[in-house]
């Protein structure tokens, strides 16, 4: 399995050349073109980023997160969400890197094939880092109001939650 | 509405630091946050450049058309007014695309070139549309076969067996895709599209 994972990238890659190639599409030039439109996308993402990746490492250093922690722990327990699994859910959708370094730090002290390692894993695999979504897509076309799309991308990070819980009971009977 | 999150999200963390005492972190904390948004940006640019190219190549050679065509019975479920081969369709497939195969850095700039198709469509008044934010939450709640970096992390970690909660991620995945999907229909207001009915003719 780790072997396809790793085939993955370079097929698609000889895939869409070879493509090229037999259509006749110059494909250099086309290339350039079109790496041209990434270094425009990159700069158009980046005002949304900073202000995002500023509020959120804020958020981490304040302890805001370790209060709300403390403050819903006890019911989330009792609810049946796995106690070391808590920071992970509410880091998960504000921050990639900071949810994959809790996930390392989980796996290592609990074990991978715990409870607790199982459940934050679905979580991290099932889920994309919902703030930065937002903002890297929404940024990109200057897009103001975003509606409802903060509220309903949130009930999928919960209900995500709730599945993995779920799930991870469910075929590994832990 | 990301105007009071943003705010909000910066003034709690104020208040709370004020409160636990953490004011010369949270201070650090907002240069080191808008330092690192540059350097991820620049560490993404590369991806980004590379993935847009072969996209361009893909689409110069009818392959991002050959794509949008075979997802488009899933494409007419989420997005019942998009044409099945509009530029809009054949962006949104290559995203699906390289979400499905876990190309985290490939799916952005397939996913930001998708909304620009789907802004083109719009009176692009700086609102959002319910396709713009179907798409989004479709992202947000990412679909994966095969979740590589989780069972990197699980295999270092000393996992016997890495791969063993694939069927819990597709579950997972997908029960929060449609729960997300359901809660833009239920959420999409005058605008409100069915999730099963398909348009004839678009215009």
């Amino acid at each position: 399995m780790k072997e396809i994972s790793a085939w993955v990238v370079p097929v698609v890659v000889a895939l869409i050349l070879l493509y090229g190639l037999i259509r006749r599409v110059p494909v250099f030039s086309e290339f350039a073109a079109g790496a041209g439109e990434g270094v425009r996308n990159s700069i158009e993402i980046l005002p949304s980023l900073i202000g995002l990746i500023t509020a959120v490492t804020m958020l981490r250093a304040s302890g805001a997160i370790e209060l709300l922690e403390q403050g819903i722990g006890a019911a989330a327990v009792r609810l049946g969400v796995p106690q070391e699994v808590l920071p992970m859910i509410l880091l998960r959708p504000i921050s990639g890197s900071g949810s994959i370094a809790l996930l390392e730090n989980l796996l290592k002290t609990c074990g991978p094939d715990s409870l607790p390692g199982r459940v934050a894993s679905v979580m991290a695999a099932s889920t994309e880092t919902t703030f930065y979504t937002i903002a890297v897509y929404f940024g990109a076309v200057r897009i103001k109001k975003t509606r409802y799309a903060l509220p309903a991308a949130l009930t999928a990070d919960v209900v995500c939650t709730v599945v993995s819980i779920l799930s991870v009971h469910l075929f590994f009977q832990l | 509405m990301m105007n009071y999150v943003w705010a909000g999200l910066m003034l709690v963390s104020i208040v709370c630091a004020m409160a636990t005492g953490r004011i010369n972190e949270i201070s650090a904390a907002m240069f080191t946050g808008a330092g690192d948004a540059v350097t991820l940006v620049i560490a993404l640019t590369g991806a980004m450049c590379l993935w847009s190219g072969l996209m361009r190549i893909a689409d110069r050679a009818g392959l991002t058309k050959k794509l949008a065509k075979s997802f488009s019975p899933f494409l007419r479920l989420l997005f019942p007014f998009l044409e099945p081969e509009s530029e809009a369709a054949q962006a949104i497939s290559m995203n699906l695309s390289a979400n499905l195969l876990g190309m985290g850095n490939a799916a952005t700039p397939f996913g930001i070139t998708a909304m620009k198709e789907l802004a083109k469509r719009s009176q692009n008044n700086g609102t959002a549309t319910d396709e713009m934010i179907t798409f989004v939450v479709m992202n947000t709640a990412s679909i994966q076969l095969i979740p590589t970096t989780v069972a990197m992390l699980r295999s270092a970690a000393g996992s016997t067996a890495p791969f063993d909660l694939m069927p819990a991620v597709w579950i997972t995945s997908f029960v929060s895709l449609a729960a997300g999907i359901l809660m833009t229909r239920l959420l999409g207001g005058s605008a409100r599209t069915p999730l099963l009915q398909q348009r004839r003719n678009p215009g």
